[in-house]
């Protein structure tokens, strides 16, 4: 139906599966599409051959599709998601060293996400007394989710991410090496990374990041603002076709079947096994086997997950601003917003803008600290006491 | 060209990163330091402070590069990507040949140029090296293949060499494919028969 083929790129990672299952399991080509899937190994990568044009469209991690459209520390390309890959998925892992070490710090469960922030604020105190270096953590990249989820997390406890401890920036593939050589001692990245490093007997799943934040857009389907205007029949048949991906994964009769797509080494490339427990938000948090279940976990077209909410635009440039990453502006925060493309999803896939019954009234529903105000980053932002 | 930047290759492929080596202390550069160990690569820049560094963008690394951009602590002097938005023929260029380029401190984006035109070249003239090493690999493996499928040929239908050879070649025709393929198909069911 369309001659031109499209080039897709995307890194492999559990929240690339609404976006594989579209091309293997033929979505894609019942649109009449011909796509060929491109594994990326950086962020990097895929922001700049989505912004000149080798790629169609991408997956890419929510923050840099508004930091591009921005023109936040690259070039400014235009950039809109009308499709959400994935909510939530996130986890953060500790070495066994830290977990002993906040547990015996700690004036409750570690569970509460309260209690493991101030028992870590307690053992960074103490580190900083007896002269020891400070933690450091590692995330994906600078404009990540897992960077703010690790800020906002360990900032309520009264950790302050930039002056009391390390972060640095790993590609996901090297964080499990780097938390056994104790390179970082701490890491929050997406699946399958996390259980990766509980099955090797070298982390502790401390927290999913779904218990600091119910509600956190992870990746999206971003393709270029021009792209969209010039090829909105194209777009169409795309954002469809990861409606009914994603609706195929949420099915539990498929999950097998998905699982095993998603291993194949030219996709996510990890065992199905894993895949699956991430699919299922069943999770083996310590090496000795304590699962922690949670229908949060990562979501993929459920719980009205494929939806692009501008809220949560608008929560990672209020990140950004909180963290000295972006100025304040009226205007910023509006073209952040604009990223988001509810209408562009309505369009396509009509009927499926339902509200989902139990999800936070603000969109993102954080553990602690005032709900979100979309219209007003500052004054929520004033509420913190720890920001830039 | 200024012969002091100090230069710095992210690479784990040690020929590319020598073919580009070699390049630029040819332009004059002396100061060229190849990092291949990616663990801890930020302290080992630093250590090092370049004025321009240059990855390959098979490396995931580079997501670790773009924390220099960033304000903070750890980064002691800024860094941008070279981008040109005047010249998006340029970068669509590096990109395309596999190569990206930082600019640390002040350092003015048209100095760089000349640096960033010569790792195109070098990057492109090390892909046409690997493209034709694969090429002449595969033919070497298509050449044996087509001995051991005459060899089979000759001794289970009592052929010449010239006869099995020319038995392959009108399959192939037949069946539109080419003459490896048959002999791989050859060889295959030879091996199913044993």
């Amino acid at each position: 139906m369309n001659d031109k083929r499209l080039r897709i790129g995307f890194i492999p990672l559990c929240d690339a599966t609404a976006l594989i299952v579209a091309v293997d399991k033929g979505f894609t080509a019942a649109e009449g599409l011909d796509v060929e899937l491109v594994r990326e190994v950086s962020w990097s990568n895929v922001r700049d051959k989505l912004n000149i044009g080798l790629f169609d469209a991408a997956h890419l991690i929510a923050p840099v599709a508004i930091a591009s459209s921005l023109g936040l520390g690259h070039v400014k390309v235009p950039i809109v998601a009308p499709f959400g890959l994935g909510v939530n998925g996130n986890a953060i892992t500790v070495s066994p060293e830290l977990y002993a070490a906040i547990a015996a710090a700690a004036d409750g469960d570690i569970v509460d996400p309260m209690i493991s922030a101030r028992a870590l604020a307690r053992v960074v105190a103490s580190r900083k007394a007896r002269g020891q270096e400070p933690l450091t953590f590692g995330m994906t990249f600078p404009f990540s989710t897992h960077n703010y989820h690790l800020r906002f997390w360990m900032a309520a406890g009264g950790v302050d991410p930039d002056e009391d401890v390390r972060m640095i920036v790993l590609p996901p593939p090297y964080m499990v090496e780097s938390l056994a050589n104790k390179h970082v001692d701490a890491f929050c990245v997406g699946a399958p990374w996390n259980s990766v490093a509980v099955d090797l007997g070298i982390g502790y799943i401390l927290h999913l990041v779904s218990e600091i934040l119910s509600r956190a857009a992870e990746k999206v389907l971003a393709v270029r603002a021009s792209w969209s205007q010039e090829h909105p029949d194209m777009l169409r048949r795309l954002i469809r076709a990861h409606g009914r991906a994603a609706a195929f994964v949420e099915d539990a009769a498929n999950r097998d079947e998905v699982a095993a797509m998603l291993a194949a080494p030219n996709r996510i490339g990890a065992s199905a096994e894993v895949i699956r427990r991430a699919l299922d938000g069943r999770l083996k948090v310590t090496p000795d086997g304590t699962v922690r279940a949670s229908d949060r976990y990562l979501l993929i077209g459920h719980k009205g997950a494929a939806r692009p909410d501008p809220a949560q635009a608008a929560w990672l440039y209020a990140q950004m601003v909180r963290w000295g990453q972006a100025p304040y502006s009226d205007e910023m925060l509006a073209a952040a917003k604009a990223v988001w493309r509810p209408d562009l999803y309505d369009a396509a896939l009509p009927g499926e803008n339902v509200t989902v019954p139990g999800e936070p009234a603000d969109g993102i529903g954080a553990f602690t600290g005032p709900a979100f105000d979309a219209d007003d980053i500052k004054g929520h932002l004033a509420a913190w006491k720890i920001r830039r | 060209m200024d012969p002091s930047f100090k230069i710095v290759i992210v690479d784990k492929n040690p020929v590319r990163a020598a073919i580009l080596e070699d390049g630029l202390r040819d332009a004059g550069h002396v100061e060229v330091v190849h990092i291949a160990e990616m663990s801890h690569l930020l302290a080992r820049i630093y250590a090092i402070d370049p004025d321009v560094i240059l990855i390959d963008l098979e490396n995931p690394s580079r997501d670790v590069l773009e924390q220099m951009f960033q304000v903070s602590r750890a980064v002691k002097r800024p860094v941008a990507m070279f981008v040109d938005q005047s010249d998006g023929a340029s970068i669509e260029a590096a990109v395309d040949a596999g190569v990206s380029a930082y600019i640390v401190g002040g350092l003015r984006k048209e100095r760089i140029k000349n640096i960033l035109d010569l790792c195109i070249s070098r990057f492109n003239a090390f892909s046409r090296l690997q493209n034709e090493l694969d090429r002449t690999r595969s033919a070497l493996e298509e050449r044996k293949a087509i001995d051991r499928a005459k060899g089979i040929l000759m001794k289970a239908k009592s052929l010449t060499e010239e006869q099995a050879y020319a038995l392959l070649r009108k399959t192939a025709m037949n069946e539109n494919k080419k003459i490896a393929e048959v002999a791989q198909a050859v060889i295959t069911a030879a091996e199913l028969f044993k």
